[in-house]
């Protein structure tokens, strides 16, 4: 049979109910909830009660079942608005990407000329602009899609990293609490009975953000700063600052809790947006003035620069490695690191890698909540 | 009466819980539907103060159910929710035996005489399993730990209970479940899977207003609009630690009533503000642009 024999016979095609629901439910997956094979079924069951001719009621349950925190709340809504084609009285317009995604790298897959192929297209087309967002290059995005990925940092969930503390605390498990177990039995009179335990409690590791923000990362500062807001009102313990040809400590003006007005606040506090690089100037007063103080000790220092160092990079190396005795662990951020093909060989790079303990990308939202995930574990 | 037929479709369960003076909107009152009619748990999240607890005692008095309430907190395990054994009560139990008849003949009449029920402590899921059906309520289910949500979890599954020395008990209708969490932790995506989940926002000017004039019907018409619009200035504010909930708005309005206020002026508001901001650094960033939030 002919393609366009096939593709006339799936225009006539009446789809089941279920098959629209599941295809709605993988749509959402990929766009980054996670839905699983039980939620499906929940969702089905809750259809079913509501019918499906009542738009609401499908709008709701939804919600319901397939979602399990306030951005997936978000993901959910964008997903339906395009999905059933038809906006539901009460949600937002929301204007739909550009068309020009294919940047992104991802293979856009060859219609496929087997059968049911147009309408496997169709689901595949609509797969995420959202994910295709999120791994996006930030260098390289329009001011519409900036203003999207502004949204999506709301998703990302910043985690403090962790260290063992001094305290004790009641446990199910882990130590013998002597003292509680004579007090529950002097309770029971004398009678014997449960041992009570004890384990150590922990705390939060200081986070310190050195952001690069010197003409080569231009294009990232903007995100980057972001980031760094995100951590600071997060209730992560954070200190924030800015490398350029100066180094300058934003924590302060970053502790707004509106993003637009923290940026503008922080915009305003650094002297040198897109000037020279002198990393390991900048690195050296950091350590000197607050770092061997006490500001770095034990923390997770994570620097996000490209290391264009104008200086030697020796020098830069010789930083490095003071703050790896200072630091509990330091992460290096490039964001050259995500383009395919990428070798450290510039000289910056390779004279701080031996003292570098994870060496990561910096340059979209994927690589983003991969640093929360490195930063936490650290 | 089952409590998965009570209400035919989600606009009889709106209306029911109107008439106790909780009023829904329609994506809430459809997701407590559905809850019913599936019997699953209603997974409630929100910030503070917007009626996530009201909505199960409102449902309590609409289905003329008990309400019982286990409220969770840090370190909570199994016994403090289920049950426990009366252990000085035991033992008294037995010295009184002693006393009054020397030592008994049968020791296993005695042990089998200890744990009776008289000397069993039913703790909130117990009670809800017995009384079925009920509203069992589960407030705060984020201060509690991962061992409490998995013990949770498999009570909220299988709805019966094995005590080792009296039986088992099982629920004849498993109860409404409704879980609240203030989000202050992350909860396992087992348990979140096994409930329906509602996120509960501040509501809009006109619900609020309905909401005022429903729970304090003695405030004025006037006045309850002044004090809505007030406090939704106050929320727009998004600098604010803790912005006030629906609950604060109905506190704050009652409390003018009772002053005698007609209408609400910068002084009147700065005195108080206590009643509806609850944290200094709110109190004083509001009192600096109240002036600004009470023309307009």
């Amino acid at each position: 049979m002919s393609l366009v024999q096939h593709r006339l016979d799936a225009a006539e095609h009446v789809r089941p109910a279920e098959e629209i629901l599941l295809g709605f439910c993988r749509t959402l997956r990929a766009a980054g909830v996670a839905v699983t094979a039980d939620r499906e079924r929940t969702y089905l069951e809750c259809v079913a009660q509501v019918g499906l001719d009542d738009p609401g009621g499908v709008y709701h349950a939804g919600r319901a079942t397939l979602c399990g925190s306030p951005a997936d709340l978000e993901r959910h809504d964008l997903v339906f608005a395009e999905w059933f084609a038809g906006t539901r009285a009460g949600t937002k317009q929301r204007e739909p990407l550009p068309k020009a995604v294919n940047r992104a790298g991802l293979d856009v897959e060859e219609p496929d000329t087997g059968r049911g192929g147009a309408d496997e297209d169709v689901l595949r087309a609509r797969a995420s602009p959202t994910e295709v967002l999120r791994r996006k290059d930030v260098a390289s995005m329009s001011h519409a899609e900036r203003d999207r990925l502004t949204a999506l940092y709301g998703a990302l969930r910043p985690r403090a990293p962790r260290r063992r503390a001094h305290r004790w605390a009641t446990a199910p498990r882990g130590g013998v609490d002597a003292r509680r177990t004579l007090r529950a039995t002097l309770r029971r009179m004398g009678e014997p009975g449960e041992v009570q335990w004890r384990r150590r409690t922990t705390r939060p590791r200081r986070l310190v953000l050195l952001i690069d923000v010197s003409g080569s990362m231009s294009a990232y500062a903007d995100a980057l700063v972001r980031l760094a807001h995100t951590y600071c009102t997060s209730g992560v313990p954070t200190e924030v600052f800015t490398l350029g040809t100066r180094l300058t400590h934003i924590t302060r003006p970053l502790h707004l809790r509106d993003p637009d007005r923290a940026l503008v606040a922080a915009g305003e506090a650094i002297p040198d947006w897109s000037g020279g690089t002198r990393l390991a100037e900048g690195l050296k007063v950091f350590l000197d003035r607050w770092g061997r103080r006490g500001m770095a000790r034990g923390a997770v220092v994570v620097i996000f620069s490209d290391g264009w160092e104008r200086d030697h990079p020796e020098a830069l190396g010789e930083q490095v490695r003071r703050l790896s005795q200072v630091a509990h662990r330091v992460v290096w951020a490039n964001p050259h690191r995500g383009r395919a093909g990428y070798e450290p060989v510039q000289g910056g790079i390779v004279a701080v890698l031996p003292y570098v303990d994870d060496f990561v990308a910096g340059h979209s939202m994927a690589a983003f909540a991969e640093l929360t995930e490195v930063v936490a574990r650290a | 009466m089952d409590p998965r037929t009570t209400f035919p479709t989600a606009t009889d369960l709106a209306a029911a819980l109107g008439e106790t003076g909780y009023l829904s909107d329609e994506a809430l009152s459809t997701v407590t539907w559905l809850a019913l009619r599936l019997g699953r748990p209603l997974l409630m999240e929100g910030e503070p103060g917007t009626g996530k607890t009201a909505l199960a005692e409102a449902l309590a008095e609409t289905m003329d159910l008990p309400l019982i309430r286990l409220q969770c907190y840090e370190g909570i395990d199994a016994s403090q929710a289920l049950y426990d054994w009366d252990f000085p009560r035991q033992i008294l139990h037995v010295r009184a035996l002693e006393a009054a008849a020397g030592t008994p003949d049968d020791v296993r009449e005695l042990e089998a005489d200890l744990f009776d029920e008289r000397f069993l402590l039913a703790r909130p899921v117990l009670r809800a399993l017995r009384e079925a059906p009920a509203v069992l309520l589960v407030d705060e289910v984020d201060r509690a730990d991962d061992e409490f949500e998995a013990f949770l979890l498999e009570v909220l599954s299988t709805w019966q209970v094995t005590i080792p020395e009296l039986g088992t008990v099982a629920a004849s209708t498993p109860p409404v479940v409704v879980l609240t969490s203030n989000r202050t932790r992350e909860l396992h995506d087992a348990l979140k899977r096994r409930c329906l989940y509602h996120w509960l926002e501040h509501p809009g000017l006109d619900r609020e207003l309905a909401i005022v004039r429903s729970r304090a019907p003695e405030v004025s018409e006037a006045l309850a609009e002044q004090v809505v619009r007030a406090v939704h200035r106050i929320r727009d504010d998004r600098e604010l630690l803790k912005p006030p909930g629906v609950a604060e708005t109905l506190d704050w309005a009652r409390a003018l009533h009772e002053l005698g206020t007609r209408t609400l002026d910068t002084a009147t508001a700065a005195a108080t503000l206590g009643v509806a901001v609850k944290y200094r650094e709110d109190a004083e960033r509001v009192k600096k642009a109240l002036d600004a939030m009470l023309t307009t």
